[in-house]
């Protein structure tokens, strides 16, 4: 997937400068940077939502998206949510859900579920997309850390041996360090890429405190 | 709502029904002028004879049907003006000044100018009671329109949902509360002002029945007529149009919908 952005603006007020950004299949971005600054803009280039930026977007595929809320029609069952918005079968349907390890709740209303399993069904659902790129936009915000921390376990073993581009839209160090290969720090009026950090060692071993302290230091400096 | 509190609340409209028909079987023996108020045993026996004659059933039949023509015509030019103007700010700007301007207008003057300008005829009574209708359908389905959930539609074209399957998944279900309130309350005012366009200018009709018997001064064929069509029209109501409404708003509830 390659975005050669050379802008964006909203009502003639540029909120994103020159970005370019290429993911290799099998690779976990993340975006990274304060609030406001564009992440979920830059996100929304990629999956598509947004047409009217100038520059050129590339090699996209078909997308998955998670987005900050699960975003469930709350009139249809989790594994009906997940047929219609892929348009896949009954059994891949099901198989994403057993990912998730929501396989026992494929019947289940969104009205019934708990925030934490919403999200888990909107990652299902992603994935039942088969896609060639997945976009997380601050899927883990607003969870506690317990289920957060279950979430990323979950994902992390996703990503493996996977053959998508992923998107990471984070605001949080810990979801970085734990399921990016590379980190992207956007700031600056407008955003452009300020720093980056690759994140050398495998992500199923890794010592996260070292990792964290490691890329904190990075993007200090950076900055 | 529990069902013995359900069950209380029944009894208490029931005794209450039976208050109103004493009251007004009382008011009638003290009038002593059955042609002035007839009590409820006369109205009964009216109603009775035009049963057994066919004539009420014909008449019901002739307003019933006058009242599904325009409640179907009215829901459906109502709910794409709507939808249209909730989902199109240009469209809205261009439809909203006639929508203020059909809801203002008196339904008489409506239903008078449609005989004038169409004539005696079904077409015009017709139309006449559905162009009553359509402008508040229209304004109801537009606020459903306009509150149709913008994430949604993020996550539909994300995933690139087609048309045909994102209307039925994640617009209609979304527009269905809307729908049924606009049906509840168009329907509730529909087969009222159908009996003004009958009682105007059609030779059949519960409508037409009033007229006949207001100018025979018969208070009982009036009475019979009235309650007959009240008690269809509420049965309607409540079988049919309400489960449907509550069905159809199900989810927003917090239930699950079957």
């Amino acid at each position: 997937m390659i975005l050669e952005l050379t802008g964006k603006s909203f009502d003639g007020k540029p909120v994103l400068g020159r970005i370019s950004l290429d993911i290799a299949p099998g690779e976990v971005v993340a975006l990274t940077g304060p609030s406001g600054i564009g992440k979920s803009t830059l996100a929304r280039i990629i999956a598509g939502l947004d047409p009217g930026f100038e520059g050129t977007l590339t090699g996209t595929g078909r997308v998955g998206m998670v987005f900050q809320e699960p975003t469930l029609l709350p009139w249809r069952s989790a594994i009906a949510n997940i047929r219609i918005a892929t348009g896949c079968n009954e059994k891949t349907a099901r198989d994403a859900l057993d990912k998730v390890e929501l396989g026992d709740r494929h019947g289940a209303y969104p009205g019934q579920l708990s925030l934490g399993q919403q999200r888990r069904v909107a990652l299902a659902r992603a994935l039942a997309a088969a896609p060639d790129t997945l976009i997380l936009d601050e899927a883990f915000a607003s969870l506690d850390e317990a289920t957060a921390s279950r979430m990323r376990a979950l994902t992390q073993a996703i990503f493996k041996g996977s053959g998508f581009c992923t998107v990471l839209v984070t605001h949080n160090p810990e979801d970085t360090v734990e399921l990016a290969d590379r980190a992207l720090l956007l700031d600056g009026n407008p955003a452009e890429i300020l720093a980056e950090y690759k994140i050398k060692a495998p992500r199923q071993s890794r010592n996260l405190n070292a990792e964290l302290h490691a890329m904190r230091q990075a993007l200090k400096a950076a900055r | 709502m529990r069902p013995e509190t359900n069950r209380a609340g029944l009894s208490k409209g029931l005794i209450s029904l039976l208050i109103f028909l004493g009251l007004w079987a009382a008011v009638s023996a003290w009038v002593q002028d059955s042609s002035l108020l007839p009590s409820p045993a006369d109205v009964a026996r009216v109603f009775w004879s035009e049963t057994l004659s066919g004539e009420m059933a014909l008449h019901m039949q002739a307003t019933l049907a006058r009242v599904i023509a325009a409640f179907v015509l009215a829901m459906s030019i109502g709910s794409l003006l709507g939808i249209a103007s909730g989902r199109s700010p240009d469209f809205n700007a261009w439809a909203s000044p006639w929508l203020i301007i059909f809801l203002n207008l008196p339904a008489l003057v409506i239903i008078v100018l449609c005989y004038l300008w169409i004539g005696l005829t079904e077409l015009a009574a017709i139309t006449a009671v559905a162009l009553n209708k359509i402008p508040m359908i229209a304004v109801m389905m537009r606020e459903g329109a306009r509150a149709l959930d913008p994430a949604l539609d993020d996550m539909a074209k994300a995933f690139r949902i087609a048309p045909h399957a994102r209307w039925r998944h994640v617009i209609a279900p979304q527009l269905a509360p809307h729908f049924a309130s606009a049906g509840r309350a168009g329907f509730a005012l529909i087969w009222k002002i159908v009996l003004v366009v009958e009682f105007l200018g059609r030779s059949n009709g519960v409508g037409f029945q009033i007229h006949l018997n207001f100018q025979l001064f018969d208070v009982a064929r009036i009475l019979a007529y009235a309650l007959g069509f009240v008690a269809i029209m509420l049965a309607v109501e409540y079988l049919v149009v309400q489960p449907w409404e509550k069905s159809a708003t199900k989810w927003r509830r917090g239930g699950v919908p079957q």
